[in-house]
């Protein structure tokens, strides 16, 4: 076969031709579409938040109005739910960033022996469903009461607190895997460097470690706060009396949500990508500034 | 390697137990806890006492068992129409992404910045019974007048999916952002092609299986609608479908598709408030009946039997599923 030949059976032929038109132009016409879809209800909820239903029902657009932006806490109960959906989220992305980075550092710089049942004891709690999460800590709870050794009152009648513990828990998981994976290339011989020209571990640690991970640790809070604040499932099952934003929702679908909700609804998806913008902007300047220790740690 | 006084070897320990011990109390203790409580006999008046009456699995497994049933089956349609949504987002952000991989990547991820139950009650704003939706295609004759999506298995599947497709894109995402594009370069180059007849086929079958099933839990007759979609299907799969991408992409993704199912079928069939704020009560699922039995009648021997079920079968199905696909995914997501 002549050179010719081969470049004439290569030219595409009119089939060819709409295959490359329909990868071309079908699949970003469908991602626009999935992507439309996945911020649809975001848009809703947005949208909703500018309304003035008529009654109390918030479920068709009525009239544009910036009531509720200017009285956004103004119902009876939805400030204290805010306010404990806050301090939860606050206090348990805390202990869960500080437990779960130490585990995770535990696990990417030894080799011990246990590691597997460590794996094993971080992967379950993600794959166990939140409901089965919720109930068992909800039954021992209530059979905490006939243990001897418990102090009334501190893990039953449910509480705030047994809200705190139960988030504590689920977030550790996530804090492990989100800084593990940060971790893995991290660079051990500048941790060696120090200790060689004479630098001791808690020196070292903070100097040269804690810098070089800390955009892994802050990644992990703020998933951690994300899913604190958001949580429905495991908190109704642990709040007994309490309430927190989500289920001052779900106490107030019943009855009609108030436009109150959707604009703090608002104020949260608005803060969350605000801090996602930041961190990546701040990210990429520390990458520009290639592992060199933070001014803040030198004082 | 020199690590001087780090490598003590009870260092990695105090590292660990703050961690470890408040996963043992507070997840696995209650697990136990939980399996004793459902060998509880009494009542919330007159208190519990631990009787070890191991009939009742058998009473709610025989009790339960078409909820059961039903959240095996919405978790499972869910999770297959979360991947076949997901896998060509995926495919498209990884590949074709260019300059807007981040944006499309933060626009997948943006909805979990936003109440779960907000987005759900947001769908009930969509999917109303005159809605923006619904309202024109009614106005325009194209559906009769008493047509609804909400309180149908359609709202509590189509919300489920909704609810979890980015657990499904972001790990196919992964899988396939790491595969090295000269190895489909390679595949090309040693003649691999369109793949037919092969894509017509698997097009074919698939997209005429996936419109069947969705026109069939609308309540329509699928036969018409379930044609239409092979056709569709077997054209897309036709032109789309390359030998290097069944060859090479697609096997080289497996660890993605089986972190994506997993993380989408486990919070899918324990969820429950899809049913209770897009369904009605025909459609059910069995974390409706554990949260009414612990919350709302108080019969925790029966809720915490349940509850324990659902946590076996999760674990069994997961190990089986880790066999199957004979992948070490299982721990490698958590390392």
């Amino acid at each position: 076969m002549s050179a010719a030949a081969i470049s004439a059976s290569r030219r595409p032929s009119p089939l060819q031709r709409f295959g490359v038109a329909i990868e071309r132009f079908l699949l970003p016409l469908y991602t626009i579409g999935v992507t439309l879809y996945l911020i649809l209800p975001v848009a809703v909820m947005i949208l909703f938040s500018f309304n003035d239903p008529t009654g109390r029902s918030n479920l068709i657009f009525k009239k544009f109005s910036f009531d509720a932006w200017l009285d956004p806490l103004g119902r009876i109960g939805l400030g204290d739910a805010v306010r404990n959906s806050l301090i939860v989220a606050f206090g348990s992305t805390l202990v869960a960033t500080i437990l779960g980075t130490l585990i995770a550092l535990a696990l990417v710089r030894y080799s011990f022996r246990g590691r597997n049942t460590t794996n094993m004891l971080i992967f379950l709690p993600m794959s166990t469903p939140e409901i089965v999460l919720g109930s068992s800590l909800l039954t021992m709870f209530i059979a905490s009461t006939k243990l001897p050794f418990i102090p009334e009152g501190l893990l039953y009648p449910l509480s705030i607190r047994t809200i705190f513990i139960a988030h504590v828990m689920f977030n550790i998981s996530y804090v492990v895997v989100t800084v593990k994976a940060r971790l893995q290339g991290f660079p051990r011989h500048l941790e060696e460097a120090a200790m060689d020209l004479g630098a001791n571990e808690w020196v070292t640690f903070w100097r040269v470690t804690f810098p070089l991970i800390l955009p892994g640790v802050v990644a992990a809070a703020l998933l951690a706060f994300s899913l604190s604040i958001d949580d429905y499932v495991i908190t109704a099952f642990t709040a007994g009396n309490a309430q927190t934003f989500p289920l001052y929702i779900y106490g107030a679908q019943q009855r009609g949500i108030p436009v109150q909700v959707n604009v703090i609804g608002t104020i949260i998806f608005g803060s969350a990508v605000l801090l996602v913008i930041l961190t990546t902007l701040w990210q990429r300047r520390q990458a520009v500034r290639d592992f060199a220790p933070l001014r803040t740690i030198e004082k | 390697m020199k690590r001087l006084r780090l490598s003590r070897a009870s260092a990695p320990y105090f590292l660990l137990v703050p961690g470890l011990a408040w996963l043992v109390v507070f997840y696995v203790y209650p697990a136990i806890q939980m399996f004793l409580v459902s060998l509880w006999t009494g009542n919330i008046t007159e208190g519990f006492r631990q009787t070890f009456n191991w009939s009742i699995y058998g009473e709610s497994l025989s009790e339960y068992w078409p909820w059961i049933l039903r959240s095996a089956e919405y978790g499972g349609l869910a999770t297959l129409f979360a991947f076949v949504l997901g896998f060509p987002l995926a495919y498209t952000i990884a590949f074709k992404g260019g300059a807007y991989k981040n944006v499309l990547l933060f626009l997948v991820i943006a909805p979990f910045f936003t109440s779960f139950l907000l987005r759900t009650l947001s769908w009930k704003i969509i999917l109303a019974d005159s809605g923006i939706v619904l309202g024109p295609l009614k106005d325009a004759g194209f559906l009769p007048d008493d047509f609804r999506l909400l309180a149908t298995p359609a709202a509590v599947v189509a919300g489920i999916t909704y609810n979890f497709l980015p657990f499904m894109t972001l790990p196919l995402y992964v899988a396939l952002e790491k595969i090295d594009f000269r190895l489909i370069e390679a595949a090309r180059d040693l003649y691999a092609g369109p793949w037919r007849p092969g894509g017509a086929i698997v097009g074919g079958a698939v997209g005429g299986l996936l419109v069947a099933v969705v026109t069939a839990i609308l309540g329509a007759n699928p036969l018409i609608p379930g044609i239409a979609g092979a056709i569709v299907g077997g054209l897309i799969g036709t032109f789309l479908i390359s030998e290097a991408f069944v060859r090479v992409v697609l096997p080289l993704s497996l660890p993605g598709i089986f972190a994506g199912s997993l993380l989408t079928f486990i919070p899918a069939v324990g969820d429950f408030i899809n049913a209770e704020l897009l369904g009605d009560p025909k459609s059910q699922m069995i974390g409706n009946v554990i949260q009414g039995r612990f919350l709302k009648v108080t019969d925790y021997p029966t809720a915490a039997a349940l509850s324990f079920i659902l946590m076996a079968a999760i674990i069994v199905g997961v190990l089986i599923y880790a066999r199957l696909l004979g992948t070490e995914e299982l721990t490698g997501g958590a390392t």
